[in-house]
């Protein structure tokens, strides 16, 4: 086993046992708080697939972003006064059946499947690479997520003010 | 044991059916936003594991790259209308919303 | 300015005013006096014209033409089109000075007469647009235009007719008017589509120049007659002759003013006007079927207004008696007296109508003459005017009605030598002497011997100059002096000698009377018509001038010894000739005769064809609409239960699908997700690529 192996298995146990935690816990700020290790593994197991880039832009956006936001949103939802913020959960055992044949299957077919593995060697760094893409070969789905994100920014925001009455 | 590809997919499906577990089971929206949250990251993990494994170039991280973009929208999209059915409802259980019944 | 402008600008300046006042007359109060303006501009050109037509172009006919349609080439017809045009000669010019003149005095003595109207300058504006199709009639030289104008003359003595449309009997006159005219209208056009359809033209003058090749309709003379006639069918409408002079009378009902425009001086005569426009295409047949028209009309509108009461009634008898004579004039062949007829008639006339529209004025709107009475001193100016139209209608020397009437009666006696129709110079002749009469039992009522209603007659008062200028004017163009220097022979003097002269006819010679034929047929030469012809009007002058004169006195005399010196008692007469009385005065029931022949026989067929609708033409509707009925019953049955069972069926079997299916639907996001994962695994399984 190399360090490179164990820093994976590391990173999987970190990513699996925080989503578990994320899923189950009854207290919703407990979830919250185990999505952001869920996110932090993530963002690891990019870097150890060479894109460090990308591991980057997950922690910003997702740990620093839309962790908070749902924070945001559990505080508004809530009431502050009310501590109890636990939230139950429903038809667990159809859920637990289904998702249980679902996920056995799903991985019995990648353990089964014969990928046809050609790893390329982890380049020193991507960003010069993907921001090269970006402009050249992605610049319209790049402009439009660029629209995207203004009509959602400003959709987020009518949805949500209030009404005058 | 060397990790492959196939260990990326393995913690990629795990960490995506405990995302459909989340939407399935839990009440509070909120919750089942995260659900949602936990499925995006597992078919970005698989992108990028594509990427590196698949010989396709950089594509795949770009891909994963628009992937977060989308998420953030949705993110900020979905908590403003979990906001504006805590406004009309009271509440943001899911389970108790089933207007889509009548 | 050549003429042929001139007259254009007269023939548009009244469509101008017209225009004009309909547009802006509800603005500006005075905008009439600009109407007046306009026909007076028109007389001084149309004066101008006669003048430069009469001394510079007397032997010369002005033509202007242009293509209004070219169809190109046609099937069956070949290449044609159709041109429209004034032609200017001797006779348009006069008729054009004659129409101007009256219309402008008319326009004169209505501001007066009208004064206070409520529709003052709509009345001016159809004036205006009367004395527009009028010139047209006058000026067109081809018979498409001219049916044009026809129908437009048409229209507006139909507006002015029922002009206070408010009175029921006016809009019922002008109505009456407009569906008689009708009647002559609709053979007139025949008339011209028969000519149309073997020429290819509508002028006059290329017409004629194809008949008198020899190019006949349809290759026969009874076409060429037949057409003739029909086209005289216009002018029975127009001009008021029997049968289908009942509409005249009842005209009375316009303002009195149109009725000395329209229904007296000139409208009427348009159709005159249109026989002298086609006199040289008559033949033989047709003049005399024109002549009997025209001598039954005169007898019977003559022996009406013997006893009719309403001033404005007599005079409208005397009105289509006086047609009666211009139409027998031209059957007879006495083209040019028939014109000149036409003109001196004009004259008196108008100022007959215009006198007695006098009267009414200063009576308050009596029309009734056993009401009047006296009048001669209240209303001088009226009474002199109104006694020389009456000298000069009944034929008295001096006055311009007997230079043409005496000519006319001449001619019929001429005619009756030559042809042996004796008929048509006596009734001529009688009708003389009841002209005589009636026009004096008029004049004696209304202005002699004491007043029948004090009250009345009290309030009468002489009108003012705007209305007695006009009818000054009038009495004096009454006077022989305008047309003739000897008193006893009107073809001495310049209107017959040189202005009106008789063409040459273009029919062949063997549907010409026999006194028609061409000289050049028989021998001799000149361009009218034969000596003959001229020799038997000459031996008839004399003896047609004494009679005449002789019954015109009788016809005063009697006049006089009924009501003035009160010999003979009108009232003992009407007793012992009572049913004739009755006869004369309800009109020979003619108007009864169409109410009970033609109205009440329209009433039945329309009854008779009502009884087929219902009965026939419904009973099939009715037939089918049941087999349709019974169809769509069996249809309908076959839909409710073979149809609708079907879909019925189905809709049930759904129904009971949806209600077992229903529980499913639980309205949560999340039981949908499980059958989402669920569908999902049943999908790997059966897709599984292992």
């Amino acid at each position: 086993m190399s360090l490179y192996d164990i820093i994976f298995y590391l990173f999987a146990l970190l990513v699996l046992v925080s989503a578990f935690i994320t899923v189950t816990s009854k207290n919703i700020v407990h979830s919250a708080f185990s999505l952001m290790f869920t996110l932090f593994g993530v963002a690891g197991i990019y870097v150890l697939l060479g894109a460090d880039f990308l591991g980057v832009v997950q922690l910003l956006v997702y740990v620093g972003g839309i962790l908070i936001l749902m924070i945001f949103g559990v505080m508004m939802t809530n009431e502050i006064t009310n501590v109890d913020i636990k939230t139950g959960t429903t038809q667990v055992v159809p859920a637990i059946i289904g998702v249980g044949l679902f996920a056995g299957a799903l991985t019995s077919m990648m353990l089964r499947t014969g990928w046809n593995s050609q790893p390329s060697e982890n380049m020193d760094t991507t960003t010069y690479a993907i921001g090269k893409l970006l402009l050249t070969e992605y610049v319209l789905i790049f402009e439009l997520l660029g629209m995207l994100l203004l009509v959602a920014l400003i959709g987020a925001a009518s949805v949500a003010r209030k009404e005058k009455e | 044991m060397q990790v492959e590809l196939t260990h990326f997919l393995v913690v990629s499906t795990l960490l995506f059916s405990m995302g459909v577990f989340a939407i399935v089971t839990r009440k509070n929206a909120i919750l089942v936003l995260m659900g949602i949250e936990l499925m995006l990251n597992a078919a970005n993990i698989n992108f990028v594991a594509f990427s590196k494994f698949g010989g396709f170039g950089l594509s795949g991280q770009v891909i994963a790259l628009f992937v977060i973009i989308l998420a953030a929208a949705e993110a900020a999209i979905a908590l403003a209308i979990v906001l504006n059915i805590y406004k009309t409802f009271s509440n943001v259980n899911v389970d108790e919303i089933n207007n889509l019944k009548e | 300015m050549s003429l042929i402008s001139l007259s254009i600008i007269t023939l548009f300046l009244p469509l101008i005013g017209f225009t004009v006042l309909i547009f802006f007359g509800k603005r500006f109060e005075k905008i009439y006096l600009f109407e007046v303006g306009i026909l007076f501009a028109a007389l001084i050109i149309s004066i101008l014209i006669a003048y430069f037509k009469l001394t510079a172009y007397i032997n010369q006919d002005l033509i202007f033409a242009f293509t209004w349609i070219d169809f190109g080439v046609t099937p069956l017809i070949g290449e044609f089109s159709i041109d429209l045009g004034i032609k200017i000669d001797n006779i348009t010019v006069l008729m054009l000075f004659v129409v101007n003149l009256i219309s402008f005095l008319v326009h004169l003595y209505s501001i007066e007469y009208m004064k206070g109207d409520i529709r003052f300058t709509r009345y001016f504006a159809y004036l205006g647009i009367f004395t527009f199709s009028m010139l047209g009639i006058v000026l067109t030289h081809n018979i498409l235009m001219m049916f044009m104008f026809w129908e437009l003359v048409g229209l507006s003595s139909y507006l002015l007719i029922g002009f206070w449309y408010e009175k029921d009997s006016a809009s019922d006159a002008g109505k009456k008017a407009f569906l008689v005219n009708r009647v002559g209208d609709i053979g007139m056009l025949i008339g011209i589509l028969i000519l149309f359809t073997n020429y290819h033209t509508f002028t006059f003058d290329e017409i004629y120049a194809q008949i008198a090749v020899g190019n006949l309709p349809f290759d026969s003379y009874a076409w060429l007659t037949a057409s003739g006639i029909l086209i005289f069918m216009g002018a029975v409408g127009k001009s008021a002759q029997f049968p289908l002079h009942v509409w005249l009378p009842d005209a009375m009902e316009g303002p009195t003013p149109v009725s000395a425009l329209i229904h007296a001086a000139t409208m009427v005569a348009a159709g005159v006007y249109l026989l002298v426009r086609i006199f040289v295409m008559l033949t033989a047949d047709a003049m005399l079927v024109i002549a009997v028209i025209g001598a039954i009309t005169a007898l019977v509108s003559a022996t009406i207004a013997l006893t009719q009461n309403d001033i404005k009634k007599v005079l409208a008898y005397s009105t289509v008696s006086q047609l009666g004579y211009m139409v027998l004039s031209i059957g007879i062949g006495a083209y040019a007296f028939a014109f000149f007829h036409l003109m001196t008639h004009a004259f008196f006339k108008a100022c007959l109508f215009l006198g007695s529209g006098s009267v009414i004025h200063a009576m308050h709107h009596e029309q009734d003459i056993r009401e009047m009475g006296g009048l001669k001193k209240k209303l001088p100016i009226t009474y002199y005017t109104f006694l020389i139209s009456s000298l000069a209608i009944s034929g008295v020397p001096l006055f311009s009605g007997f230079l043409s009437k005496d000519g006319i009666l001449a001619g019929s006696l001429a005619f009756g030598n030559l042809t042996g129709h004796w008929l048509l110079p006596i009734i001529g002749f009688t009708v003389a002497l009841m002209t005589a009469f009636y026009m004096f039992r008029l004049v004696l009522v209304t202005f002699h011997g004491k007043p029948r209603n004090q009250e009345k007659f009290d309030h009468a008062h002489e009108s003012p100059k705007a209305m007695t200028i006009p009818l000054i004017t009038l009495a004096a163009l009454s006077i022989f002096i305008f047309y003739t220097p000897n008193p006893f022979n009107s073809e001495a003097g310049w209107v017959l000698s040189d202005w009106i002269r008789t063409p040459e006819q273009v029919v062949p010679n063997e549907v010409r009377f026999d006194f028609m034929k061409s000289d050049a047929a028989t021998g001799q030469s000149e361009i009218t018509h034969s000596q003959m012809y001229t020799d038997a009007a000459h031996h008839a002058h004399y003896p047609a001038m004494i009679l005449s004169l002789v019954l015109a006195g009788i016809g005063i005399l009697i006049a006089f010894m009924m009501y003035v010196w009160g010999k003979i008692d009108s009232e003992k007469l009407k007793t012992k000739y009572n049913s004739l009385y009755k006869f004369s005065l309800n009109k020979w029931y003619i108007d009864e005769f169409y109410d009970a022949s033609f109205i009440a026989g329209t009433h039945k067929s329309a009854k008779i064809l009502a009884w087929f609708d219902y009965n026939v033409v419904d009973g099939i509707v009715n037939g089918t609409a049941a087999l349709g009925r019974f169809v769509s019953m069996l249809s309908g049955w076959f839909d409710t239960y073979v149809v609708d069972g079907l879909v019925n069926f189905f809709a049930l079997l759904n129904g009971f699908l949806g209600l077992s299916l229903r529980r499913i639907q639980t309205g949560k996001v999340q039981t949908y997700v499980v059958f989402v994962v669920f569908s999902l695994l049943v999908l790997m399984f059966f897709f599984r690529p292992f």
